[in-house]
């Protein structure tokens, strides 16, 4: 099977600090890939390259075959790789529904269109909508600004808006961070649901999230990835034990 | 759902908007009643400064581009009328080829053209800063251009230019303040309507969605910047318009109109109205020109009375004017 994302020796570093240190990576069509690591391990660099906010030094970032290392972060999702933020990115004074409408006309080619009421374009509000119920938004909380909105939900619209570009894959960074134990298993049960529908590479902190959801799970330590493999192969592994597994003894 | 039920009656608002705009009409008429027919001229540049703070609200406002150089745009329009005016009085066209004209729908479409000429030049430089750095360079811009008319005494220079034949609208008689004034707030009216449309289009839409967040706009797959340049090149346009009318109704255009503390008053009368609005600027315009002539009839230190005033709206009135009226007349 050709991978959807090939990482071929990524290279990007910070002054003396070399963030990403020759990290090669695949996420194969359809799979649910966690990418898991110890803190500062370069997931969130990892993570900027991928979706196109930071540049690397070198190394290839290939996206359906395609070489998309120097494509600009709006040209890939208009390619099919959407992605969430770890720390929420919402229109905050905009409703919930308001975000994920804008989000479905992005979706939906230019927006130099200057006459028609966009606010009561039904093929805006409706696909909005039925997202929101993917996401697993209640309908009441629909009509307020996100800025009033739970911790949980905004991670519910954060989710819906990424699933709005219709994505061949979806990039989730940290979904769970700052959620409470049951906010946390709602969005578990979510991204159950979307498994297979869509490609996901997952980076998470919550284990208990990773080892339920994931098809494979790569190891990220000082910027390289250590292995690659299942759930079982992951728990197995001595060298992942030893960087990783040990500093989080309930797994 | 909720709101479509409700707009099938006339809503508060569309009361008090239908009441608004009779008044405005009707405002001649009021002025000559009541023996003060200078009323008509202040009204007049009312609705003009209205016009020009609303088109700087579409790029303030609503797409978050805090430009300290609108003037630029104001001076420009009034110069085109005023230039055009020249070359038609020395029956001498313009760069040879231009004939000047005194037609006001020639010399308002000359306006809005070089209005949104000068603000595609100065925004496609400009929108590639953000914050501090665009606020200065907006500036230096307009300072270029304040400079340049400054130093071109085919135009008069320093001391500007006298419009001495007032533009020719046909079936007006602009002559009349009355019906300059009209034409106005005709025009002020249509400008609000159109920004209303687009703000609510989706163009509308993207660019508030750039003033909000950009980060999230590009994770959309939207490129923030042509979005925002088509906004700010609107919003030079609108500038231009009220440009050229302040020119035909002070019938005299000077640097002046491009110096760096006109867009210091204009950007006054979007905050003092409240930010990202539809009427709040021309509340606001009407706060701070009517308050100008009030107060400077009566002392000549009217700018120390002006201030505190300005301050107290700031501080307790947060949202500015439309706000405050809010709080009298909830949605």
């Amino acid at each position: 099977m050709t991978p959807l994302l090939t990482l071929d020796d990524l290279r990007k570093s910070f002054g003396g600090l070399r963030a990403t240190d020759g990290l090669s990576l695949t996420v194969l069509p359809g799979e649910l890939h966690a990418l898991i690591g110890p803190n500062g391990a370069g997931k969130t660099t990892a993570i900027g390259q991928i979706t196109g906010e930071i540049a690397p030094d070198s190394g290839r970032i290939l996206f359906e075959g395609r070489d998309i290392t120097r494509t600009p972060a709006a040209r890939r999702v208009r390619l099919g790789l959407s992605r969430s933020f770890q720390i929420v990115q919402l229109l905050d004074a905009a409703t919930a529904e308001d975000n994920v409408a804008l989000a479905v006309q992005a979706r939906q080619g230019h927006s130099f269109r200057f006459w028609a009421d966009a606010t009561r374009d039904e093929s805006l509000r409706h696909p909005a909508r039925l997202l929101l119920v993917e996401a697993g938004l209640p309908p009441a909380r629909w009509d307020l600004p996100v800025a009033d909105l739970s911790a949980g939900e905004r991670k519910q619209i954060e989710l819906a808006v990424a699933l709005a570009a219709q994505p061949r894959l979806l990039v989730l960074d940290e979904p769970m961070a700052g959620l409470g134990p049951s906010e946390s298993r709602a969005m578990t049960e979510t991204l159950q649901r979307l498994k297979g529908q869509v490609a996901i590479l997952l980076v998470e902190h919550d284990m208990e999230a990773v080892f339920a959801l994931a098809d494979r799970i790569s190891v990220l330590v000082y910027g390289r990835c250590i292995a690659t493999g299942t759930a079982a192969e992951i728990r197995a592994n001595p060298e992942v034990r030893a960087a990783y597994l040990s500093e989080e003894d309930a797994v | 759902m909720r709101n479509r039920l409700r707009s099938r009656l006339p809503s508060r608002d569309a009361v008090a908007l239908t009441l608004l705009l009779a008044l405005a009409i009707a405002l001649p008429w009021l002025a000559e009643a009541a023996g003060n027919p200078a009323g008509i001229a202040l009204a007049t540049r009312i609705a003009i400064y209205a016009l020009a703070a609303s088109a700087l609200n579409l790029a303030l406002g609503q797409g978050g581009m805090v430009s300290f150089g609108h003037a630029a745009f104001f001076g420009l329009g009034g110069y085109a009328v005023g230039i055009l005016y020249a070359h038609w009085s020395w029956q001498e066209p313009l760069l040879g080829i231009l004939p000047g004209t005194v037609s006001l729908p020639l010399t308002l479409l000359a306006a809005v053209g070089l209005g949104g000429l000068a603000a595609a030049a100065i925004g496609a430089l400009s929108l590639r800063t953000s914050g501090v750095q665009f606020i200065m360079i907006t500036l230096a811009f307009a300072q270029m251009l304040f400079f340049l008319f400054v130093s071109l005494k085919a135009y008069g220079g320093d001391d500007g230019l006298s419009v001495r034949r007032q533009g020719e609208f046909p079936g007006l008689s602009l002559r009349d303040p009355a019906q300059l004034y009209w034409l106005c707030l005709g025009l002020l009216v249509g400008w609000l309507a159109l920004l209303r449309r687009v703000t609510r289009s989706r163009f509308g839409q993207v660019l508030a969605g750039a003033r909000q967040n950009e980060r999230r706009l590009r994770a959309l797959g939207l490129t923030p910047y042509p979005y925002k340049l088509a906004g700010f090149i609107l919003s030079g346009m609108g500038t231009a318009l009220a440009g050229a009318l302040m020119v035909n109704q002070a019938r005299f255009v000077s640097p002046d109109m491009l110096h760096w503390t006109k867009s210091g008053e204009l950007m006054i009368m979007v905050i003092l109205g409240g930010v990202g609005t539809l009427l709040g600027p021309v509340f606001g315009a009407a706060a701070l020109v009517g308050l100008e002539s009030i107060l400077s009839a009566w002392t000549e230190n009217w700018q120390i009375i002006l201030g505190p005033i300005l301050l107290l709206v700031v501080l307790f009135g947060r949202g500015g004017l439309m706000a405050l009226l809010r709080r009298v007349l909830p949605a």
